[in-house]
């Protein structure tokens, strides 16, 4: 189970408000974020990845205490073992597809793995500002991917690719997510079918 | 004509260069993060040699280092270091002289990358300096590369603070730019003409190089 209750003061053009969520996650599952603009689904995302920190809270994964402010507990991002696909890709301009995937494992057949899922393994030489917008949101996903990591937090990840494609990554990505027991929380302002992905829905407002 | 003069300019601008390089990086990159009234003082302190007239600089220096003084005191009778009118002086001086040249250009290239591809470094368990070496410097490389050669040839042209802090003396501390001023002095408008030239040329030289290397670098794909 994974348990997080978080306070965070958010400044914005309307004056600051206050960021509260108190809710808990079933490990090893596909929950998607919904909410309106500026709900603050991203900021969300961030705080739990340890990007952001908030004035107070608890972030519990699976009895390891990532963030326990009363405590002065908060694990860096480096030691969360999460993966993150960020909205603008975040990719690194200097390194190739394989770079990228490089820079995370030396494991070679998992990198082969992840290039097949992405529909990748032509592009291994090429940078970002060589590829698509969709091949470059294949890229991120894959990236976050890589570390083999405990949770992925992903902002729109398949808000650049067509529907076929689309489709086709869902199924293999949740296969590899089940395998390696990712648990996998994806904002997106777009509902996914019921089935389709997503296993669970969490609303913020 | 000597050639001293022109020697010991490009090995004064190489070593500050050098030694900026090392010294500017880490600087810049702290002074990109989040701001605090310590950096923008700091930054302030950097940024003076750019308004502040070199004979300013160089007459403090002057002071600083003179055995009379405290600070040239200690390091005259702690390490037998005597910076005034040697080339060691002259090194400081322009470290000095050329920090907001490389710290500056430096900086804002810094914080000009999108702040979510070091966040993406650091989920991938990767630690500040891991991140600063693979992924944030190879992206400003150009930008490096200008303060580098903006640096070098900052140097080169130096004038009011090699002279106050270096003085004029053949081999040591008199740099091209010194032996320049010193042949119009003695009305030798030939020899101040070569050493000129000469200096025109090497930075023309340098600065297309840049634009060159800086063109290459920022190249579309489909060009």
């Amino acid at each position: 189970m994974i348990n997080i209750d978080i306070k965070k003061r958010i400044r914005t053009y309307s004056g600051s408000h206050l960021f509260h969520i108190k809710t808990s996650f079933v490990s090893n599952s596909i929950t998607q974020v919904l909410g309106p603009s500026g709900a603050g689904k991203t900021t969300f995302l961030k705080i739990f990845a340890g990007l952001i920190q908030p004035e107070e809270g608890f972030i519990m994964v699976e009895n390891e205490i990532w963030l326990d402010t009363k405590a002065n507990i908060c694990l860096p991002p480096q030691k969360r073992n999460v993966g993150f696909v960020f909205q603008d890709y975040a990719l690194f301009p200097n390194m190739t597809v394989e770079q990228h995937l490089h820079y995370g494992t030396k494991d070679k057949e998992y990198i082969q793995q992840l290039l097949s899922l992405g529909r990748m393994e032509t592009f291994l030489k090429h940078k970002p500002r060589q590829l698509s917008g969709g091949q470059q949101q294949r890229l991120a996903i894959l990236r976050a991917l890589v570390t083999r990591p405990k949770m992925l937090f992903m902002d729109e990840p398949f808000s650049a690719l067509d529907n076929s494609l689309k489709s086709g990554i869902i199924f293999e990505l949740k296969h590899l997510l089940k395998e390696l027991a990712i648990t996998c929380l994806v904002v997106t302002h777009q509902a996914f079918q019921p089935g389709e992905f997503s296993e669970f829905s969490f609303v913020l407002d | 004509m000597d050639w001293t003069p022109i020697w010991l300019s490009l090995k004064l601008s190489f070593i500050t260069t050098i030694i900026l390089l090392i010294i500017g990086l880490p600087v810049a990159y702290w002074l990109s993060r989040k701001s605090s009234i310590s950096k923008l003082v700091l930054e302030a302190i950097i940024t003076m040699p750019l308004v502040l007239p070199p004979s300013v600089l160089g007459f403090y220096l002057l002071i600083a280092f003179s055995p009379q003084n405290t600070l040239g005191k200690w390091l005259h009778e702690t390490f037998n270091i005597h910076l005034v009118f040697s080339f060691g002086g002259l090194i400081i001086a322009s470290i000095l002289y050329s920090l907001p040249f490389m710290i500056n250009p430096v900086k804002s290239a810094f914080v000009q990358l999108p702040a979510s591809i070091s966040e993406a470094s650091y989920t991938m368990g990767k630690s500040r300096t891991q991140t600063l070496f693979h992924v944030l410097i190879p992206n400003i490389k150009s930008s490096i590369l200008t303060a580098a050669v903006l640096t070098f040839a900052h140097t080169l042209g130096e004038f009011g603070v090699v002279l106050m802090i270096g003085g004029n003396i053949p081999g040591i501390t008199k740099v091209a730019s010194i032996a320049i001023y010193d042949s119009v002095e003695r009305m030798d408008y030939s020899n101040a003409n070569n050493y000129s030239f000469i200096l025109f040329s090497i930075t023309f030289v340098i600065v297309i190089a840049v634009f060159v290397l800086n063109r290459r670098l920022v190249k579309s794909p489909l060009e």
